[in-house]
């Protein structure tokens, strides 16, 4: 079932690539349809941060991962690489729980 | 990544080329979520390059099979860079962009690939950690505006109350409703 998922998910990331280069430029003009695809990433990616930070099957809770959070949150604030934000709430927990 | 073997992993890299949609597949099936949830939740997140590529099939010219390898390497980062560049030189930076970060992204994933088979538990090296570090790193930028960080703030509300009622990868997609509103509104 994962390479279902893998390739299904693969194939229609692609085509909705395929479409937007294949249909007039006026086809996505309207002010509204930019902001809602501008901005339902944007509602996504914070539910993700969410679910994968303080979700933990059906229950919420504070473990190292909010810690590792935070850690991102303040290198995000500075500026940090990509790389580095990812790396820092890894290393935060993960010092957190050899403690 | 977890859930995952190493060949998917790779397979999904190379064949799906968007990070945010990668990322959320592989959370939504390694915390246990359905297929179609995780799936939706990939598909919904790669929504916005359709809307690169509109931009970007006006300033890039590809045809054929050049543009299909065009849209293939339509992300972020190219709409980016190609949408900065003086005009004459769009092409330049997108193909420059696209097929440097394409490399890049591939071989990224394959050291992770290669790495992580070799190591046991993931959550003793933070990794665990490192996933929703990388969501938040993808939301900053895009937090610029105050219907930005609205939108965030209420998808963010959304998902943690979804969790105790809903199976994995839900909470996710009711997080897309916070774009509701901006929807119902009415045209100016």
């Amino acid at each position: 079932m994962t390479w279902v998922a893998v390739l299904v998910a693969s194939l229609a990331c692609l085509l909705l690539k395929v479409a937007g280069w294949s249909v007039p430029a006026r086809f996505l003009e309207g002010d509204r349809l930019r902001r809602t695809t501008v901005l339902l990433p944007v509602a996504l990616l914070a539910g993700l941060v969410v679910v994968q930070t303080f979700g933990s099957g059906r229950h919420l809770l504070l473990d190292a991962r909010s810690a590792g959070l935070a850690v991102a949150a303040v290198a995000l604030l500075l500026r940090a690489p990509f790389l580095v934000v990812v790396v820092a709430a890894a290393a935060t927990a993960a010092v957190l729980r050899v403690l | 990544m977890a859930g995952l073997s190493a060949l998917q992993a790779l397979t999904l890299s190379a064949l799906m080329f968007t990070g945010a949609s990668q990322f959320s597949l592989v959370g939504v099936l390694g915390s246990g979520g359905a297929v179609v949830t995780g799936v939706l939740g990939a598909v919904l997140l790669g929504t916005r390059n359709t809307l690169y590529a509109v931009r970007l099939s006006t300033l890039v010219p590809a045809s054929g099979i050049r543009r299909l390898f065009a849209a293939h390497l339509t992300i972020d980062e190219t709409t980016a860079t190609s949408t900065a560049a003086p005009p004459a030189l769009a092409g330049l930076a997108f193909w420059t962009t696209g097929i440097s970060l394409y490399l890049l992204w591939n071989a990224t994933t394959v050291l992770g690939a290669v790495g992580a088979s070799r190591f046991g538990d993931p959550a003793a090296l933070g990794l665990d950690a490192a996933v929703p570090a990388a969501f938040l790193g993808l939301l900053w930028p895009r937090l610029r505006d105050g219907e930005a960080r609205r939108t965030a703030l209420v998808g963010g509300l959304l998902a943690a109350a979804a969790v105790p009622f809903t199976p994995a990868g839900v909470p996710v997609l009711l997080a897309g409703l916070a774009v509701l509103p901006l929807l119902l509104r009415r045209q100016p």
